[in-house]
This record gives C-alpha cells, sequence and structure tokens, in this order.
C-alpha cells in the first residue's frame, strides 16, 4: 500500500474547503488500508517531504498554490509523485479565459467572454467599458474572477445596476475578471478519471440549487441544491457531455482526474464554462458523487488514483 | 461513457422537510469559510474576541492544579449540583463586589460561559416575534441566540456615551404601540463589544428608569467590567437595580475562556427557573474547571493578574490607536477605556463584508461590522480586536488592514460606488 501525503488548507480564499476535501480523501485512503498524512502548505513543508518522500503527494490545495502550476513544478523538481495535472495542465485550466479559448479551438461552444484586468477599467473609464459590454453581450451577464474557484465572487447580473457591484465583488479575488454571457439550461459537472489507460468520462452529475444559482452556500450546504446522477438529459446529450469532458481532459493536458462544468442548452449543446484540477471532495462535492454513481467506492475509486500517479 | 448501475436523487440532508423552522437560522456562511485562514500563523488576526493567555501566569494555574489535585480530586472529578459550586458562588460574590453588585449565593448560578446564561434566559423569555432592544452595535453572540429564538431585534441609538435612554424610550414605545411584547434589553454597560463604549453613570440610571417603567427586564453583561485601564467604569446596573436586572459575569476574560465558566445573578423566581433551565440542559457544569477556579482564588494573587491584563491590554490599545493614526487617519474610530475592541467607521459605501477576500490575500482578520447588526446595519464598519495579537502584531495587522481599505476606495472609485 502506498504512503500518501495530503496536502490540504493553505492560505486561500478556499481554504475552509480544501481542509473538508482533504480529511475526506484521507478517510477514504485509509478505509482502502494506505498510509495517510495531512499537511498544512507550510514553511517547513519542503524539509518535511525531502525526509519523508512519501510515495504519493495528493493535493487538495484549492486557489492559486495548489493550481496555478506552481505546487506541481515543486513536486516534479523533487521527483515525488503527486495525484493530479502537472503544472502545464494546471496552468491552463487555472486561467478560466485561456481554457475558453483553447477548448474553443477544438471546436467547444463556451459562451462568448471577454477578460479584463482592474486598469482596463481604471483608465478607460469604467462606466463606458460596462456600458459597451452590456451592449455587445447583452444581460443576463456572469461575471467572475478570472482565476479562482468554489464560486466566490461570482455573480449573475440581469442589469445595468448590478453590474458595477458584481465588478467589485469580483475584483476582490483577482485583478483579472472574465465576464460572459448567461447561457440557459442545465447545469452539469462531468468528472473524468485516468489510470493510466486513457480518459473516462464518469457519469454527468446535474446541479438543481434551490435558489436559482450554485453560490458557495448552495455548494456546501447540505439540503440546498438537489444533484441528479445521472443527468436528466437525453442519451445522446448525455454523450454529448462526456464527449466535451474528455476533449477538455485531453486538450489542456490534464492527468489523473478533472471536472468540467459546462451548460447543456436547450437544444442539446454543451457549452464549456471551467474545468478544474483538483475538483472539491467535501461530502457535497461533485466528483465523489460521480465516482459512487459508476458504482465504486470512494476507497477503490481514490486508492487507483494514488496508484496510478505512482505509475506516472 | 460507463452506464450508471443506478440513478440517484440527493440533497445530501435527508432530514430537510424535519428541522425546526427555527433551525432555518443556522447556517454556515462564505464569512465562516473566509475566517478559516484565522489559524494560520502568517494571518494577523483582529477578528476574534480572544484574551492573551500567553500573559496568564502559568505557575497560578499549576498551583490551582496541584491544590485541587491533592485536595479535592474526587468531588471535582465528579458530577455537581445544577445551580454550581457553594464554595465558588462565594468567592464570585467577592468578584461581583468589585463592580459594586451585592448578591446572595443563593441567587448567583455557575454556567458554561456567560453565553450559556444568555442561552437559558433567551429560552426562558423569549417567543418568536418578542421585542429585545440592544445596543447599536451589540455583541454578535447574542444577536445570534436572539435571532435563533425567532425574537425581533431592535437595535437602540448608542454613542460614545452608550445606549442612549431617550432612544431607548421612543423604541420601546414604539413597539408596545404596533402591539409587541417588548421583553428584555440587552446590553453590554462596561467596555463594549463591539464598541468599546462605556455606559455613563448618569445613563444607567435613566435607562433602569425607562425600562421599570414600561416591564423590560434589563440584561447586564459584564465580561469586560475589570479590564479597565486607568479608571473604574461607573457601578453595575444591578447595583442600582436588584429586582430589574440580571448580572452576567465570566472568567473568560480575567483568566481562561477555555475553562468556560460563567455565572449569572438573577431575582430569585428567575434564579429558580435557571437552575431547573441549567439541569434540564446540562445536568450540572463542569465541575473540575468549577473547582479548578475556585483554587486558582484560593491560593493566588488573582487580582495582580487581572492588573497585568490591564496593563498588557492598554499597552495593545496605545498600539491600535497609534497604527490607526498613521495608517487610516481618516477612520472614525472609538477609544475604549478598558476591554479588547475598537470600533471602526470607514467611509460611506466601503462594505466591510465584501472587502474580506482582499484581506484574506493581505494576511489580516477582522469582523465586519454587519455581524453585530441583527437588521444589515454595520457595512462600513469593522470590529478591531486587539488583545490577543502582540503590541507590534496589532500595528502590522492595522497597517495591513489599511492596504486592504484602500484596495477597496480604489475599486469603489473606479466603479462608481455601488448598487
Amino acid at each position: 500500500m502506498p504512503s500518501v501525503l495530503i496536502l490540504a488548507g493553505g492560505i486561500s480564499h478556499e481554504r475552509d474547503v480544501s481542509l473538508k476535501s482533504g480529511r475526506r480523501v484521507a478517510d477514504a485512503l485509509i478505509d482502502a488500508g494506505a498510509s495517510v498524512e495531512i499537511r498544512e502548505p507550510d514553511s517547513e513543508l519542503i524539509g518535511h517531504l525531502m525526509a519523508a518522500r512519501p510515495d504519493v503527494v495528493w493535493s487538495t490545495l484549492h486557489g492559486s498554490v495548489g493550481e496555478d502550476g506552481s505546487l506541481q513544478d515543486l513536486l516534479k523538481l523533487a521527483h515525488i509523485p503527486f495525484v493530479g495535472s502537472d503544472s502545464d495542465g494546471a496552468r491552463l485550466a487555472w486561467n478560466k479565459p485561456a481554457a475558453k479559448v483553447i477548448l474553443r479551438r477544438h471546436g467547444v461552444q463556451t459562451p462568448e467572454s471577454i477578460t479584463l484586468p482592474k486598469s482596463t477599467f481604471r483608465e478607460l473609464n469604467a462606466e463606458s467599458v460596462l456600458a459597451l459590454i452590456a451592449t455587445e453581450l447583452s444581460f443576463p451577464l456572469i461575471v467572475k474572477p478570472a482565476k479562482s474557484g468554489s464560486a466566490q465572487g461570482v455573480s449573475k447580473v440581469e442589469n445595468a445596476q448590478q453590474f458595477a457591484k458584481a465588478m467589485v465583488d469580483a475584483f476582490v479575488y483577482c485583478d483579472q475578471v472574465l465576464i460572459e454571457r448567461f447561457i440557459a439550461g442545465t447545469e452539469l459537472a462531468v468528472s473524468v478519471v485516468d489510470l493510466g489507460f486513457g480518459p473516462r468520462a464518469l457519469p454527468a452529475v446535474e446541479i438543481e440549487p434551490i435558489s436559482g444559482q450554485f453560490g458557495y452556500q448552495e455548494r456546501y450546504v447540505p439540503g440546498e441544491t438537489t444533484y441528479y446522477v445521472p443527468a436528466r438529459l437525453r442519451p445522446s446529450e448525455l454523450e454529448r457531455a462526456a464527449e466535451v469532458a474528455l476533449l477538455a481532459h485531453n486538450a489542456l493536458r490534464l492527468r489523473h482526474l478533472s471536472r468540467v462544468d459546462m451548460i447543456v442548452d436547450a437544444e442539446g449543446t454543451p457549452w464549456f464554462l471551467e474545468a478544474n484540477v483538483t475538483p472539491g471532495m467535501t461530502e457535497t462535492s461533485l466528483f465523489p458523487q460521480s465516482i459512487v454513481a459508476e458504482g465504486e467506492s470512494l476507497a477503490e475509486a481514490y486508492l487507483s488514483i494514488a496508484q496510478a500517479a505512482l505509475r506516472s | 461513457m460507463t452506464n450508471t448501475r443506478t440513478g440517484s436523487v440527493t440533497n445530501f440532508d435527508a432530514w430537510k422537510h424535519a428541522y425546526a423552522a427555527r433551525a432555518a437560522n443556522l447556517s454556515v456562511s462564505e464569512v465562516r469559510a473566509l475566517f478559516s485562514v484565522v489559524s494560520r500563523p502568517e494571518v494577523v488576526s483582529l477578528a476574534g474576541g480572544m484574551p492573551d493567555v500567553s500573559a496568564l501566569n502559568e505557575k497560578l494555574i499549576e498551583d490551582a492544579f496541584k491544590s485541587l489535585m491533592a485536595n479535592r480530586r474526587n468531588y471535582a472529578l465528579q458530577y455537581g449540583g445544577g445551580q454550581g459550586d457553594l464554595r465558588l458562588r462565594e468567592q464570585i460574590q467577592e468578584i461581583m463586589a468589585l463592580d459594586g453588585v451585592q448578591g446572595s449565593v443563593e441567587d448567583l448560578m455557575i454556567t458554561t460561559g456567560s453565553q450559556h446564561a444568555l442561552e437559558l434566559l433567551a429560552d426562558l423569555f423569549l417567543d418568536q416575534g418578542d421585542v429585545v432592544l440592544v445596543e447599536a452595535p451589540s455583541y454578535v453572540g447574542a444577536v445570534g441566540i436572539f435571532r435563533h429564538k425567532e425574537a425581533h431585534i431592535e437595535h437602540v441609538f448608542t454613542d460614545d456615551e452608550g445606549i442612549s435612554p431617550e432612544a431607548l424610550a421612543e423604541a420601546a414605545d414604539r413597539m408596545i404601540q404596533q402591539g409587541r411584547k417588548v421583553k428584555l434589553l440587552y446590553l453590554v454597560p462596561n467596555f463594549a463589544n463591539p464598541s468599546g463604549v462605556t455606559l455613563t453613570a448618569e445613563r444607567r440610571v435613566k435607562v433602569l428608569e425607562v425600562c421599570r417603567e414600561r416591564g423590560i427586564l434589563v440584561i447586564e453583561d459584564n465580561p469586560y467590567g475589570l479590564l479597565y485601564f486607568d479608571k473604574q467604569p461607573p457601578k453595575a446596573l444591578r447595583s442600582i437595580d436588584d429586582e430589574g436586572v440580571v448580572y452576567l459575569g465570566s472568567f473568560s476574560k480575567i483568566l481562561s475562556p477555555g475553562l468556560r465558566v460563567g455565572y449569572v445573578l438573577a431575582p430569585p423566581a428567575i434564579r429558580e427557573k435557571l437552575v431547573l433551565a441549567n439541569e434540564s440542559a446540562i445536568l450540572s457544569p463542569a465541575t473540575f474547571a468549577q473547582m479548578l477556579i475556585s483554587e486558582y482564588l484560593s491560593i493566588t494573587d488573582w487580582q495582580g493578574q487581572i492588573q497585568t491584563y490591564r496593563d498588557l491590554y492598554k499597552t495593545k490599545r496605545d498600539a491600535a490607536l497609534e497604527a490607526l493614526q498613521q495608517y487610516l487617519p481618516r477612520v472614525k474610530t472609538t477609544r475604549p477605556e478598558g476591554g479588547f475592541f475598537l470600533w471602526l467607521t470607514l467611509p460611506e459605501g466601503v462594505n466591510s463584508k465584501e472587502m474580506l477576500p482582499l484581506a484574506v490575500n493581505e494576511l489580516v482578520a477582522y469582523t465586519p461590522g454587519t455581524a453585530f447588526y441583527g437588521d444589515g446595519r454595520g457595512a462600513n464598519n469593522i470590529r478591531v480586536c486587539y488583545s490577543h495579537p502582540t503590541a507590534d502584531n496589532v500595528k502590522v495587522g492595522i497597517k495591513r488592514l489599511s492596504n486592504v481599505v484602500n484596495l477597496q476606495l480604489d475599486l469603489l472609485d473606479t466603479f462608481g460606488g455601488k448598487e
């Protein structure tokens, strides 16, 4: 059985989610018989890693340190196998606008959008810039930090009065904000597992938040969202959604596990929103739901992923 | 794609249909999640109202512990009475006397922190929709309890001299005219949490008159009264009126919150119900913690320790005010003469809750003002707690806070304020 060091916590807006994810992954791996240690990324981490030399590192760190490729680069440098995408894949997925461009080039629909830094609004008169965006993309719009997760700083904007506030709310999380056209339809998360024999799409999870928007509360408070696994879509639509998830996983060069978020519109077209290299693993998260829906236990599945990382 | 074995529908809460309606008032928030970073050593926390227990002379606790184990071990490890240990209640009489409060040991009850006393009182007095009058702003823990009891929380105008008796009378009469039952006035009269403000002696008398005339019970919560810097605050409201005031005290700030021991002094009829409620809820307060405190009060210089705390917190208060003058000179602040807290008023339009993510980036934590209101006010306020970090870190924290405020002001300038 491998020894697995789980990294969880960190200093980020998603620290709490990361800690919960880390503990859940640890529970499952311990059930599977693995030797598990959970650690915070801190000033002593590198020394500890070099001394302890775990068989595999599994990071559930959310936010920049865990998802922007830097941690992956360091682990590679230290010749320590790790679960999840390498730095190139992590960087592409972490940068939502870049991921959208790549998927569009692969023929996948993704909502029309614009990504702008704070400086643009300061220099060009924010009111004029927002008016132009509203005219060209038209309401409703989704405003979100270009690099962040857990729905923090995400707003649905229905009219011009809400626009400025949504921008401020997003800019407190990130210096770049992605503004994209809202696509009405079924909200889906398709998880992908790749154990070294080619990526495999797991059953799609359909998300139906009671409030109508899948925000922070709806993600992490039990009872606030109804999940359907598999999604209540036609087989052909589910198949197409799975194809898009696999395409995203491959095009962004992701590894071992990922989760692709999308909207399927009334015509059955899947619209790519974003890909996640460190999907949430909490008790209400989407990735573990897909694993269970496929008939696997979390213990078996997570152990397989850790062993795949060991072979990589 | 692999076929699923079976379809499933879940909301991860199989008992959502079964909760009592008031459970809807209990939910996690994004803000709570952001507070999770406070546990990291890199973050300067000006958030939690924690005493600096590192300043507690550990020999005093060790001596108390050794004495307890040598002399009262079997008693300390056993169940106790629902009203609490008699010897500790006698010792609490001495502590209350420092605030001018005289009360019988018969009317004193030990609780699991004074928060527990507040919970029992709210349970005893509040039906859905009953009115609780509170300061503006008020203690977040009290607001939470009153909200959970589905009470109507009415904030009363409060300035640098504490709650306004005139505004109190006006609010009470307005509520009564609306057909509501005004049951309680909840106050932290000394170095209030969160404002740091102290109710003047003159206003204490007037506040009691207003409440007496209208049959409103006063809950006087006094965890900070002994932690004055130079001048003792006015005598407790309970020292003026022993029928209309329930007095709450705590060892959390003058000794240690880890022991979770508080107390309540109430008129006999209320005390009797409180003891029954206490027994029903927890059987008895933790005997071991009570005994340890009793030994501590018996054999150590506990008043000397309180003086140590006073000197320490004064130094930290001074550091906070100095840093505010240096880094945030245009931000209005209260100037507490004791206790743990400063209350900041930021420029209009700044929302202290919404700028918390910036604070995470800047490695500083604070409590947004909205937490201290039951009605959504306080958006441009911040509670700064200077008691726990070192004086140097208090300055570092406020410097970082100034970066946060300036970044937010820059955003607001760019986007022309908010909706």
